[in-house]
């Protein structure tokens, strides 16, 4: 890298040892294991079907896999469940947009802050002035995000009303609102134009480069991946087929048939 | 400039300044019959703070739940016990312990929505409604072992004061209503809302941001079930003046939801727009009936076209308005706001012209 990182990748944040996942008799996921560096950008491709979205489901804990564990600074996780994995300090957004569509933007943020909200609900009830100041606080820091991914002049409507690139950068502001360590971001480009995309790329790049957010993300324009990412797994039929810097990976021999086919 | 947070808008000070000069000051100087007190206004607070219960947990947080009236007979009988067991309490003290005891209900009968979901659970909150019922029917300590099927209940003192007047019961009414909705909106427009709200729009994300769905779920259940068993407390003690179970069927619990979607789901000035439809509607046909037909109608006609008519605005308002008469309201204001562009509308429209 040309540049100099104010955070330097550091050592793994979060390990994938040997995953197994299996619907009845389908696998998704086959014996999968990788890495994920201290504030590396990381990337997840493969072909469709390959298990990327259900591994990022595994390291939330939206599905149980059936063998494997999840390590996250160094400590073994049991029992992973969304809830304990935000409180863990990991965040995420989804392939297939899970917003709070009734909810302004601003409010979908705040639901971010959760974990930053200690008040309870006698306390929000009574309007208590420590809930005034949380609240104020974690809408100052809503205000920031916002303005950060250039939305102030839709932060009131509702989500549901907004187009569909408007609504992924919606949830990657909810992500950014927990102030995690981690975010997995599935496919946070798809279906955007290229101007959308290049934005994208670039609040991705920034909030690793300010925040040093570790990055995990899905991704299938291979342009986009490429450039962005520090390391890239390749899934193909649920199996790891290569591991390693772009550069590597893009002269790695099995990535190519995954990718062109093979003659048999 | 940084952006500065206000829980009230001075326009929602302002509403609240009018609601209030309207209850206190002018409703009880321009009317003076007693059956407006008596049959309208009293059940109708009574009602809409149920009906704010069944939006907390249904409008809010997306839960089905039928058995709101369960909830309220578990508060009035609960109330009915305290005054009559444990007296020191004092009115405030009992209805606030019957409310607690209602949301132990609700705690109760809420882990169901933990697994299912939809009309599923509507189906299982059912239970709620008729297990209530059948216990206070059951075991006779409930109702302190009388016979006659019918309970007067005690008269009403306030800090040695009896509140008995059509009027004082308004107040009471009025008061407790009031309290109880202001904090059901901090909590709508607090974190708490927004968890609610999370939960009901997308249960998955809700939970990866770090929502617990089943403190969340437990909670609506909760604060809803304390919401009706205080609007049952004061149905039964204000409005009924008697105590029976029957008067909390599922009719009830059928009618408090259907002020809860008429009125417009996830508000809480929907639920007082509902109750009082439903409330004045029946009233406003019966007038019809008498002074237009001159009682030419059976009386019994006019009750089932007010069943006919309910059933086809709710079909109506599910097709064309599924936010109820609050968003309708909403939505007449906003007309009125474009027809008639005020002075900073008019600012902004110019300096987008230029």
């Amino acid at each position: 890298m040309a540049f100099e990182r104010k955070f330097k990748i550091g050592k793994p944040i979060l390990e994938v040892n040997n995953i197994s996942l299996s619907f009845g008799g389908v696998k998704a996921i086959t014996d999968t294991s990788f890495n994920v560096l201290e504030h590396e950008v990381r990337a997840i491709i493969g072909p469709n079907g390959a298990g990327k979205s259900s591994m990022l489901n595994c390291i939330n804990g939206i599905y149980k896999p059936q063998q494997g564990t999840v390590s996250f600074r160094g400590q073994q996780i049991s029992n992973i469940t969304p809830n304990i994995m935000a409180q863990m300090g990991l965040s995420r957004t989804f392939q297939n947009l899970a917003l709070f569509k009734r909810m302004s933007v601003l409010d979908n943020i705040l639901v971010g802050r959760k974990l930053h909200t200690k008040t309870n609900f006698l306390e929000v009830a009574l309007q208590l002035p420590k809930v005034k100041k949380e609240e104020k606080l974690n809408r100052e820091r809503s205000e920031e995000i916002i303005s950060f991914l250039e939305i102030e002049d839709i932060k009131d409507t509702p989500v549901g009303k907004l187009p569909y690139g408007l609504q992924k950068k919606v949830e990657l502001g909810r992500a950014l609102a927990t102030d995690s360590t981690i975010i997995l971001l599935d496919e946070p480009m798809a279906g955007m134009n290229v101007e959308e995309k290049r934005d994208m790329c670039r609040f991705i790049l920034k909030v690793n480069d300010e925040l040093g957010t570790t990055m995990v993300l899905i991704e299938h324009d291979m342009g986009v991946v490429m450039d962005i990412s520090d390391r890239v797994v390749v899934l193909d039929y649920g199996k790891v087929i290569g591991d390693g810097t772009p550069d590597e990976v893009r002269s790695n021999q099995k990535v190519i048939d995954a990718y062109l086919g093979v003659e048999h | 400039m940084k952006p500065v947070f206000m829980t009230y808008t001075k326009k929602d000070l302002i509403n609240l300044a009018v609601c209030m000069i309207l209850s206190v000051l002018i409703i009880p100087t321009f009317i003076k019959t007693e059956y407006w007190y008596t049959s309208i206004l009293i059940p109708w607070l009574c009602l809409a703070l149920a009906t704010i219960g069944q939006q907390i947990v249904m409008g809010y947080t997306g839960q089905l739940a039928l058995g709101a009236a369960g909830f309220m007979a578990a508060g009035a009988f609960a109330m009915f016990n305290l005054i009559l067991r444990v007296p020191d309490l004092g009115f405030v003290g009992s209805l606030i312990v019957s409310g607690l005891i209602a949301a132990a209900f609700g705690i109760l009968f809420g882990l169901p929505s933990l697994k299912v979901r939809g009309i599923y659970l509507m189906v299982a909150t059912l239970a709620s409604q008729f297990f209530i019922i059948w216990m206070i029917d059951k075991f006779g300590w409930f109702k302190n072992y009388d016979s006659s099927g019918i309970i007067t209940a005690q008269d009403i003192v306030i800090l040695g004061k009896p509140f008995t007047t059509p009027l004082a019961m308004y107040f009471v009414c009025l008061a407790v209503t009031t309290i109880l909705t202001l904090l059901a909106m901090n909590m709508a427009r607090g974190s708490t809302g927004r968890n609610w709200m999370a939960v009901r729009d997308m249960d998955i994300a809700a939970e990866s941001m770090g929502v617990s769905l089943l403190r969340t779920k437990v909670q609506a259940f909760a604060i809803s079930a304390f919401y009706c068993g205080v609007a049952g407390a004061l149905f039964a003690f204000c409005y009924l003046k008697s105590l029976e179970p029957v008067a909390f069927d599922i009719k009830l619990s059928f009618k408090i939801l259907f002020m809860c979607i008429l009125g417009g789901l996830g508000t809480i000035n929907g639920a007082f727009i509902g109750a009082a439809f439903i409330l004045l509607f029946p009233v406003l046909l019966n007038a019809i009936g008498n002074n237009v037909f001159h009682g030419a109608i059976d009386a019994t006609i006019i009750s089932s076209i007010e069943q006919v008519i309910f059933g086809l605005l709710m079909i109506i308002f599910m097709i064309y308005e599924p936010l109820g008469m609050a968003k309708l309201w909403e939505n007449i204001k906003q007309k009125w706001r474009t027809k008639l562009p005020s002075s900073t509308n008019l600012k902004s429209s110019l300096s987008k012209k230029t």
